[in-house]
């Protein structure tokens, strides 16, 4: 017992002796003014970055939240209500419709590169490099394709159809990839009891392996929400921007489109930043629940 | 198997929908007249990008200027400095500004910047300047996130072996960890350029989008996605050709960029 103390205090009195004290740190930095500079930068930096966004977070808000009034949501747009209802709509079947297609594409892809796919091979590697190539291009690119391919080559026309896939294509490897994280980390031990078991490997990877990766899966399908809400110039010319809730064949815009179209007609800026405002509200939802998801992750 | 092919199709079907509506307008333009031609004046038949190309590299150029320091020593601050307590606040922070849509940093900087610009220098305010400013913000979680990491598989050794050779803190983390993390944090400052250069909704709102060589840093200029969004909706014929041509050279570019950022991203895993 007292040997423990001792140790315990030892223990402590070193710690204490490596902790420096400010004073200490400000006369060492004397000592050294390059290091002492430096760390200052460091500090500023930060402190610009974080303000920064802070910054632009609380601008938005105060500059939007007094014009979100009730007329914004009434049901019909006009020009003298500038409602961003349809809008909103709009943005809730999008999402929808575009991760109805790309969440089955994106898992199934990540289970057959994950489960299925032998290392080193030649197919593997094409996947995944088309798949790099597609997170790294610009959501215009997406949207010039949108144009040639959905609207004039299958004729499908400005609608939300052929936003939805365009949208698809763009999400598609950002959920393929963090599914095969989620898949990946899953503990082959996992996989060896279900075979021991007598399971078949089918069996094994939707009972077994698919549930314990859902947390990490949905991460990434929360990430793809993100993206589509705020998504403009993918949009622009695939899905249009008439501002009714039309049937899937027929144009409509989103509350990002939306928000675009009020400032760059310059005439309703009031209600434009009132959209921020929603569309703030809703990135904020997504990473308060990306962060949820992590945390859960983390804990096991 | 056949999902994961999709994204094969996916970069197969945009690569061929693309050049094919692309390539026969510069083929018809010449593609020096298309790429080096300094006149973009579509009631005339006159197609050059040129100005449009050198637009985005000054513009991508002026926000890898001002954010990739300030990124550079966040990052530096979110792996060495920062005090336990506060770290998962500034980290969810950093995840939010990567989140926040370009439309609403556009929004931002065309209700405050560009006054702000006016006011303090000058001319209209949307110039090149603000778009560069507003680009150095967005970069910024692009680049901090990767450049973190780098700087935290750095091994712990390097570090505590700089110190107890005398260096401090600060001539340890500058002298000794960064080198050490080089190709992943040029990788996270290629990818950095890579959003910079395709940033289209942000960009339009407050660079002004004039179709001449850019003259200087209180001028408005007009970038390669600028120049698609602005003029698509009513382009018809060889200037529309000529737009989704502008689209091609983007993708090029971009295409340039993935290949430098896989190059690195290879050399940064033989490094460890």
């Amino acid at each position: 017992m007292q040997t423990n103390l001792a140790a315990v205090n030892s223990q402590a009195e070193t710690k204490k002796r490596n902790t420096t004290s400010v004073s200490e740190h400000l006369r060492s930095y004397l000592r050294h003014p390059g290091s002492g500079i430096l760390a200052l930068l460091t500090g500023i930096a930060a402190v610009v970055t974080f303000a920064v966004l802070i910054f632009l977070v609380v601008y938005i808000l105060v500059k939007g939240i007094p014009y979100l009034t009730p007329s914004l949501f009434s049901l019909e747009y006009n020009s003298e209500n500038v409602s961003l209802m349809p809008s909103l709509i709009n943005t809730f079947i999008m999402t929808f419709m575009s991760l109805i297609i790309a969440a089955p594409l994106g898992i199934f892809a990540a289970i057959y590169l994950v489960e299925y796919a032998k290392k080193g091979n030649k197919l593997v590697k094409l996947i995944r490099i088309t798949a790099e190539t597609l997170s790294g291009i610009p959501s215009i690119v997406f949207g010039l394709f949108g144009m040639l391919f959905f609207v004039t080559a299958l004729h499908w026309g400005m609608s939300l159809l052929a936003g939805a896939f365009t949208l698809v294509i763009m999400v598609l490897p950002l959920i393929m990839r963090t599914s095969e994280e989620a898949l990946k980390a899953v503990p082959d031990s996992y996989r060896e009891a279900s075979f021991g078991l007598g399971a078949g490997k089918l069996r094994t990877i939707f009972t077994i392996v698919l549930p314990s990766a859902v947390p990490g899966i949905l991460a990434g399908i929360i990430l793809a929400i993100g993206r589509i809400i705020g998504e403009t110039a993918a949009l622009l010319y695939t899905s249009g921007t008439v501002a009714q809730v039309p049937n899937l064949m027929g144009s409509g815009r989103t509350l990002a489109l939306h928000m675009y179209v009020l400032s760059s007609e310059g005439l309703h800026m009031n209600q434009a930043s009132a959209t921020a405002v929603v569309i703030l509200i809703f990135v904020l939802i997504i990473n308060g629940l990306s962060s949820m998801v992590a945390k859960r992750i983390a804990k096991g | 198997m056949v999902a994961a092919c999709v994204s094969i199709l996916a970069v197969f079907l945009i690569c061929l929908f693309l050049f094919a509506s692309g390539i026969p307008a510069i083929g018809k333009i010449g593609p020096l007249k298309f790429l080096f031609g300094t006149e973009w004046r579509p009631s005339n038949d006159i197609y050059g990008i040129f100005p449009m190309i050198v637009a985005s590299i000054y513009v991508t150029g002026g926000a890898i200027l001002v954010g990739v320091p300030i990124a550079l020593f966040t990052s530096v601050f979110m792996a060495r400095y920062c005090p336990k307590k506060i770290y998962r606040p500034l980290k969810s922070g950093i995840e939010l500004m990567a989140g926040v849509p370009s439309i609403v940093y556009g929004f931002f900087g065309l209700v405050l910047m560009v006054p702000l610009i006016r006011d303090v220098f000058g001319g209209t305010g949307t110039s090149w300047l603000a778009a560069s400013l507003l680009l150095a913000i967005m970069i910024l979680p692009t680049i901090i996130g990767p450049t973190e990491s780098a700087l935290r598989s750095v091994p712990e050794s390097y570090y505590e072996g700089s110190l107890a050779l005398g260096a401090t803190k600060e001539r340890s983390i500058f002298c000794v960890i960064l080198p050490a993390a080089k190709s992943g944090i040029l990788a996270a400052v290629v990818l950095g350029i890579g959003r910079a250069i395709g940033e289209t909704m942000a960009v339009i709102m407050v660079a002004g989008n004039q179709a001449r060589m850019p003259e200087g840093i209180l001028k408005g200029l007009r970038t390669m996605t600028a120049n698609i969004v602005t003029e698509m909706g009513y382009a018809t014929g060889l200037h529309r050709e000529a737009l989704i041509a502008t689209g091609v050279v983007l993708f090029v570019f971009i295409l340039i960029i993935n290949l430098c950022l896989s190059l690195l991203n290879r050399r940064a895993e033989n490094a460890n």
